[in-house]
């Protein structure tokens, strides 16, 4: 009896003394896990970002021009499946299909489906080629035996949903993490001088961050964005469209970091470090960078979701980037015709995944800010 | 003739509250030409209600607070500082021999360092221990003084109550050797069975090192009954400084007694006919002219109003601040 | 028989909190007679403010009452259970009407953006039926009663323009303008000055005999304690341990805690006693000890019996309670 007891008290001594020795970092790890929104949340990015990093190899088809499927255009999604009417087998399938016109269809072509005909689906198949991290892969996570698959249908030039569905998840979020680095980077130097120093030198840059505050974002991207040359290429426009999300997202992190600076700033412990003789650098290397650090991560997260939005409202209205790079607001440009809203609703399907990935970022950085919040120290 | 180890002499602490492109500024005379004299191996106590500027002289002593005017001198034998004049070496040097424990035992140690790197910091930062050896030895020899546990020491402050957090400052004031010590309102936010013991512990220490220190309350029964010198302040102004003994049998000021006073007494059937005062604390920003403490004093008369008193030596060491100390109070 | 203004039975208060569920109150019962001054005297995690605001339902969401707990109020011929009053509006007549509350940090207790004069009406509308112009005449006179010079032209102004002693009188002012049955004053001198907190004592000592209203008086200071109340209560870690008049506890402590607290406190009658505190710490909420909660601190330890049986709050003589085996058995051998 007195085993279960001594074992039961000293896993009760080991867990009060992992809380004891838990670094704030770990605290606050401990406090989100308890979220279970925020955990669902976290689960869903990090499955979404790592698909969107790994969209070459999980998609079929390449999402460009040059993977399309000339026979299935504006097609709709093609679901596997395992029985019909001429039996069953272990292997899901579609059905083939082929375009043909005739005077019967007012030499329109369309698409007819032979139930006859299998397409079986194979895995780890030999496709289109691509690159990840400079090294060149050919091999796709799944395919059909001949012919193309679907799961998503296709657009009106028979580019595969699902490959640029993926694509483009991938492609706003490097915008996006662009976008959040250099308005992360600025906001750090000018909050941070701002923070420290105080004075006049805070006045001045308040009225100016101020000033830039006031700004009306779409106009302001309009202009910026009318300004691209058409010629430039793809991947320019890409760089331009975040570097110009960064410096407009500036100003609201940059307060953030002003703020937490001038409360930490004041703390006793900082003033017990100048008492000692610490230099200005040292007090903000030990003191001053990891207390908000914490914050900043939760101010970044929460930054995130509006960058994705910022560049999906740009694409969306033809100012941002356009084809062939893929990101959702490229592909929500065509959701905008009646033909689609009546005929080919699966064009929505990127609005879904968008619409998911946002509330993700917004879940995590909920629970981060909560998490991070109150390091609640019991008060007399 | 023991020569002093702090000497304040005529100090007076100027804050620029607010500002204004056109006609003047306001000021604030935090502390208004105080002078008093620590020596060494003493425990002086600076007692004060709110405004009175004794954190603001502690915190001046310490070059944490600007002087404005008058001096403030520190000399222990090895070294001679004249702190309104002093250059960033001697300064330098100067925060290893004074130091600072402060009130809040919540907010003085940063939440994201162990208690052993809070203890270690001012080690590394003035360069006192060269090798994380020495570092840890030394650390471990100051815990064990302050009565913490060596098995806590990679604990988070969080962990602690707010007593232990105390010592954890205390440590860390002490880790460098100083001569002298500034407690600031130290025991003020602790429960009162854990005050005593932490009280007991800065005795302690200061006999075992040979340390000063100047202990800033509020609390008179507290400073009574730990220091051995007192000296009282009223926005800004030192009214009366004594050996508590003295200031405690024959207080010679109107505040002073009015201060034993107002201390509620343990006994339900203690009649205090000695004087409550009226009135409010004035704004430091807009203190009373005269004497400032005419506007709440019993005994103020004309020239109270008019005229600064200034600090007269009564008996031996008990100085006092008053016209009237004479008539009033001169037994 | 007179019935007491308010009668506290078996009051146990749990919080949901991340780390588990806490025990703030455990077990805890008094009276307080029409008229009284009951202090309430704890250190920190005594649950005394928490006891304090479960008599008008004011802790927060995640508190929860056991089911034994009653608080009963007698006003007016009428008995009304606390803690069966389940939505604001039946709460009303408890919060601001029978009970009223002071708190220790007056600037956290008026809303910044409205006038002192504005908070009190607001009060008095809501509690009485008096009109507008009727409401802001009265209120004046309250805040002239506490002692607030210029009150006319100090009921138009804003919180911050008051210092700390004064806005705590128009707390007091505001709290007595509807002429509450029982007043709770949660630690209201101890963020005062020492000069304004012997006014503020004086104050309420005044009001007292004018009023005729209860009290329950929180603090940790015993000094204020003696000087105002009638009766004290001791907590500690959530538990009572000791009861009694004022005279009794303080003159002749029969719990060892209340015997160290008092011997830990710096008595100016004799400058030269050492301080002597309780040994060890107060322990977190979250690892209350078993037994007796003080055992793990009291230099009279009896060793098994205070390690595991909770001892009752049991009488004594001239009505004095303490929990303590010692005391009990003391007693036991005594009678």
């Amino acid at each position: 009896m007195t085993d279960k007891t001594d074992i039961a008290a000293n896993a009760d001594q080991k867990s009060k003394d992992a809380y004891f020795t838990a670094s704030q970092g770990q605290l606050i790890w401990t406090r989100f896990k308890k979220q279970k929104s925020a955990m669902v949340g976290a689960w869903v990015l990090v499955i979404l970002i790592l698909s969107g990093f790994f969209a070459p190899f999980l998609t079929p088809y390449d999402p460009t021009i040059d993977g399309r499927d000339k026979e299935y255009e504006n097609g709709a999604p093609q679901i596997p499946s395992f029985c019909d009417d001429n039996g069953c087998s272990f292997r899901p399938f579609i059905y083939t299909y082929e375009r043909e016109r005739s005077l019967k269809t007012n030499f329109r072509w369309t698409t007819v489906i032979d139930t006859d005909k299998r397409r079986y689906l194979v895995f780890f198949t030999q496709g289109d080629e691509y690159t990840i991290l400079g090294v060149k892969f050919s091999t796709h996570l799944f395919g059909v035996d001949s012919g193309k698959i679907h799961l998503f249908g296709t657009d009106s030039t028979g580019k595969d949903i699902l490959s640029r569905t993926f694509h483009a998840i991938n492609t706003s979020m490097a915008v996006g993490t662009i976008g959040v680095f250099i308005a992360f980077v600025l906001a750090l130097i000018i909050g941070g001088l701002s923070g420290y120093y105080g004075g006049w030198l805070d006045s001045v840059i308040q009225m100016v961050t101020d000033a830039v505050r006031t700004v009306p974002a779409i106009p302001l991207f309009m202009a910026l964005a009318a300004f691209i040359p058409s010629e430039w290429s793809a991947e320019a426009r890409f760089f331009f469209i975040s570097i110009i999300l960064g410096f407009i997202g500036w100003p609201t992190l940059a307060r953030r970091v002003r703020t937490h600076l001038l409360t930490e700033r004041n703390q006793e412990y900082v003033l017990a470090a100048q008492l000692c003789g610490a230099s200005g650098g040292h007090i903000i290397r030990r003191h001053l960078l990891p207390s908000f650090t914490s914050y900043i991560i939760v101010d970044l997260v929460i930054s995130f979701p509006y960058m994705v939005l910022s560049e999906t409202a740009l694409s969306f209205i033809g100012l941002g980037l356009k084809d062939p790079v893929n990101s959702l607001g490229v592909m929500l440009q065509n959701v905008t015709k009646a033909d689609v809203l009546l005929n080919y609703q699966w064009y929505f399907i990127p609005v879904i995944f968008f619409i998911v990935l946002v509330m993700a970022f917004v879940f995590v950085g909920d629970g981060l800010r909560d998490a991070a919040d109150p390091y609640a120290d019991t008060k007399k | 003739m023991n020569k002093p180890l702090v000497s304040v002499k005529n100090l007076t602490v100027t804050y620029q509250i607010g500002h204004s492109f056109v006609g003047k500024n306001t000021y604030l005379n935090a502390v208004n030409d105080a002078s008093i004299s620590i020596t060494k191996g003493s425990f002086y106590g600076l007692v004060g209600e709110s405004g009175s500027g004794k954190t603001t002289l502690g915190r001046a002593i310490l070059k944490a607070a600007p002087i404005s005017k008058g001096s403030v001198h520190y000399d222990d034998g090895e070294v001679s500082y004249d702190l309104s004049a002093i250059s960033k070496i001697e300064l330098k040097d100067y925060r290893k021999r004074a130091q600072l424990i402060f009130q809040d035992p919540y907010a003085a140690l940063s939440p994201r360092m162990t208690v052993r790197d809070i203890i270690a910091e001012p080690l590394e930062v003035m360069g006192i221990t060269k090798t994380r050896e020495e570092t840890d030895k030394r650390v471990r020899e100051i815990a064990q003084k302050c009565r913490l546990n060596l098995e806590h020491l990679r604990r988070f402050p969080h962990a602690f109550s707010g007593g232990q957090r105390q010592r954890i400052s205390i440590a860390r004031a002490l880790v460098s050797g100083p001569q002298f010590i500034v407690a600031d309102e130290s025991v003020a936010a602790l429960d009162v069975s854990i005050q005593a013991d932490v009280l007991n512990l800065l005795k302690d220490i200061q006999r075992e090192m040979g340390l000063t220190f100047l202990f800033i309350s509020h609390d008179l029964s507290v400073v009574a009954h730990t220091c051995d010198h007192v000296a009282v302040m009223y926005l800004g102004r030192l009214v009366e400084t004594a050996p508590t003994s003295q200031l405690f049998n024959s207080p010679k000021h109107p505040y002073t007694k009015a201060l034993f006073s107002a201390i509620p007494s343990l006994d339900p059937d203690h009649d205090s006919q000695a004087q409550k005062l009226e009135g409010e604390i004035p704004s430091p920003t807009d203190p009373p002219p005269g004497c400032k403490f005419h506007t709440r004093c019993p005994f103020a008369e004309g020239i109270c109003m008019t005229e600064e008193p200034k600090l007269e030596v009564a008996d031996g060491e008990h100085e006092v601040s008053c016209h009237r100390w004479r008539e009033l109070f001169n037994a | 028989m007179n019935k007491p203004l308010i009668s506290v039975k078996d009051l146990t208060v749990r919080f949901h909190t991340d780390e588990g569920l806490i025990t703030a109150v455990d077990n805890v019962s008094f009276d307080i007679a029409p008229g009284e001054v009951l202090g309430l005297v704890g250190e920190s995690g005594s649950g005394k403010s928490v006891t304090a605001k479960s008599l008008m339902q004011l802790n927060a969401g995640n508190t929860q009452y056991d089911e034994k707990s009653s608080i009963i109020l007698n006003v007016d011929d009428q008995e009304i259970d606390v803690l069966s009053l389940k939505n604001d509006s039946e709460l009303r007549i408890v919060r601001g009407g029978a009970i009223s509350m002071i708190f220790q940090e007056p600037m956290a207790s008026f809303a910044p953006a409205i006038t002192i004069g504005d908070q009190m009406v607001e009060q008095l509308l809501i509690h009485s039926s008096m009109t507008k112009k009727e409401a802001s005449e009265f209120s004046i006179e309250m805040l002239e009663r506490v002692g607030i010079p210029d009150a006319s032209q100090r009921f138009k102004q804003y919180a911050f323009e008051f210092s700390g002693g004064m806005r705590q009188r128009a707390m007091i002012a505001m709290a007595l303008s509807t002429k509450p049955q029982l007043l709770i004053a949660d630690e209201p001198t101890t963020a005062l000055d020492v000069t304004i907190q012997a006014q503020v004592i004086d104050l309420m000592k005044d009001l007292v005999s004018e009023f005729g209203m209860g009290i329950l008086f929180i603090t940790h200071d015993l000094g204020v304690i003696a000087q105002t109340a009638d009766r004290v209560a001791v907590m500690y870690l959530g538990n009572l341990i000791e009861t009694g008049t004022v005279r009794q506890v303080i003159r002749e402590p029969h719990h060892p805690y209340t015997l160290g607290l008092l011997n830990a406190l710096p008595k100016l009658d004799d400058l030269e006693a050492p301080l002597t505190p309780v040994p060890g710490d107060i322990p977190s909420p979250l690892e209350r000890p078993s037994g007796c909660v003080f055992h793990t601190r009291c230099p009279q330890n009896l060793g098994a019996r205070c390690e595991t049986e909770i001892p009752k709050l049991l009488k004594g003589a001239k009505n004095r309670m303490t929990a303590c085996h010692l005391v009990e058995e003391n007693g036991a051998s005594k009678s």
